[in-house]
């Protein structure tokens, strides 16, 4: 691991101050905030992130679960996962959110990872995180081997010619359906973020990931008031019981009245390189009678400009699946 | 306050099995590699040093983590706790009692990372069944297999207190 000097700040302002004067918040920051340091302190060991300073945002007041004068939650950038999970009020209103996180990782990892973290999660893409090998996301103009090589838990939704990585969040999936907002602190202010408008899809750049620039810090995300009557699912499918990554995964959260949908929201998992809100699942579903033929139509359109790698074919088929028994979960 | 610039060797102070100490490390240190290396308290191991094998399982303030994954620099002033703390060959805690009698470790390396992520599920939300167990127990890997023993260790523990 190289060097690197320790920092940490008295309050967001000084934190803020700090990393403005980093030359990108995006792939290989000389300025990171280490809040779990679950991602990052991995890809330090692997010298795929090099920070020369890392700023410790542990201590900031940025660790509470709040209602909102609107009914709604606020959730503090450095609340553990575990915790947000737990909250009583997450489990009741926010469903689809608990059952993410604790789909996610181990108990220790969702002990130490905060909801911050887990919005700037990074790929697992192996040509990503090994730095003998080339990768656009990591050295722009390197290439990516992953095209023509192993590519099984990549992406099928929102690739380019450039980068295929798969964003590997459960949280940030759920969170796309109950429409997020992430709340920033800048150099020039505060900012709201909706979490769609957040993470980047690569293009030409997959070196960019988000929306962030050098000195902002996440110091809270908002949900909205809790949709009355809504049924929240998560679902994960992958190749081990537990502690492992989506191949697929699909979060619904659906109103039903007189057997019809009234509302949905409808966010893909472990197939997308950013989370993968489903407008076109959202569209098919809206006023349909619920049965298994509808999902299944909603998970078609979801799944529509969806393009095969060479070793993820399957996860086409396995996503329409998903989301089709997601959704029958949630309103049988 | 003032913001505190902590550079390449910084001393931090850290309670570690109840005894506090000073002790001045290079900022890379890993807390596993402090309590290793430094602290010559062994029986925390590295396993995989990249938090996916749970050897390295510790108690920070209470709760369980992976002590390869943070610096041990950010946890100047905390209470940790290793496999060395929770009890000894006189004085056994009830869940290294209960791994001995259920047979619950072959080669004993992921051992110590299990029974200190065991004593910590005792106190988080957790179902009643096997698969429960199962569930808040994958973050810790044995390659040896034990697995049966040490759900049946954990449930022993469980249904006796």
């Amino acid at each position: 691991m190289h060097t690197f000097e320790f920092v940490r700040p008295a309050d967001s302002a000084a934190a803020v101050a700090t990393a403005a004067q980093a030359k990108t918040a995006q792939q290989g920051a000389d300025v990171r905030f280490v809040a779990g340091g679950t991602t990052l302190l991995d890809l330090m060991k692997l010298n795929v992130e090099t920070p020369a300073r890392v700023i410790d945002i542990n201590r900031l007041p940025l660790d509470k679960i709040e209602a909102t004068p609107d009914g709604g939650l606020k959730i503090g950038a450095t609340v553990r996962n575990s915790d947000l999970a737990h909250h009583p009020t997450v489990q009741r209103d926010y469903a689809v959110l608990s059952q993410a996180i604790l789909n996610g990782a181990s108990a220790q990892l969702r002990n130490m990872a905060t909801t911050a973290g887990n919005l700037l999660q990074r790929t697992r893409c192996v040509y990503f995180r090994d730095t003998a090998m080339p990768c656009n996301k990591r050295e722009p103009g390197t290439g990516c081997p992953a095209i023509t090589g192993a590519n099984r838990t990549l992406a099928v939704l929102g690739t380019s010619e450039h980068c295929i990585a798969t964003n590997p969040s459960d949280m940030c999936v759920a969170m796309a359906t109950l429409e997020a907002t992430i709340h920033v602190q800048g150099s020039k202010g505060a900012r709201a973020i909706p979490i769609g408008d957040f993470h980047l899809l690569p293009g030409s750049t997959p070196n960019r990931e988000t929306v962030l620039e050098p000195g902002d810090l996440i110091t809270y995300v908002t949900l909205p008031p809790p949709v009355a009557g809504s049924r929240q699912v998560y679902l994960k499918l992958r190749d081990r019981a537990s502690y492992e990554f989506a191949l697929a995964s699909a979060a619904v959260v659906i109103t039903v009245g007189g057997g019809k949908v009234t509302r949905a929201r409808v966010a893909l998992g472990g197939v997308g390189t950013k989370p993968w809100r489903s407008p076109e699942a959202e569209a098919a579903l809206a006023g349909q009678p619920i049965n298994r033929a509808n999902f299944r139509n909603a998970a078609e359109a979801a799944l529509r400009d969806a393009k095969p790698q060479s070793e993820n074919a399957f996860k086409i088929e396995l996503a329409k699946r998903c989301l089709t028994h997601a959704l029958q979960m949630a309103t049988v | 306050m003032q913001t505190i610039d902590v550079r390449s060797d910084t001393t931090i102070s850290v309670t570690v099995n109840g005894e506090q100490q000073a002790i001045t490390v290079d900022v890379r240190t890993s807390l596993l590699d402090l309590l290793r290396e430094r602290l010559h308290l062994s029986g925390t191991k590295k396993g995989c040093d990249h938090g996916q094998c749970g050897a390295c399982t510790v108690h920070v303030n209470g709760r369980r983590v992976t002590s390869c994954l943070t610096l041990a620099v950010m946890h100047d002033g905390a209470e940790i706790t290793t496999i060395e703390g929770l009890g000894s060959p006189d004085n056994l805690h009830p869940m290294q009692a209960a791994f001995v009698a259920c047979d619950g470790y072959q080669c004993g390396y992921c051992t110590s990372g299990q029974i200190m992520s065991a004593v910590a599920l005792l106190k988080e939300p957790c179902g009643p069944d096997d698969a429960d167990v199962k569930e808040l127990m994958s973050g810790n890997i044995c390659r040896c297999g034990a697995y049966a023993n040490i759900v049946a260790a954990i449930q022993q523990v469980r249904k006796s207190t």
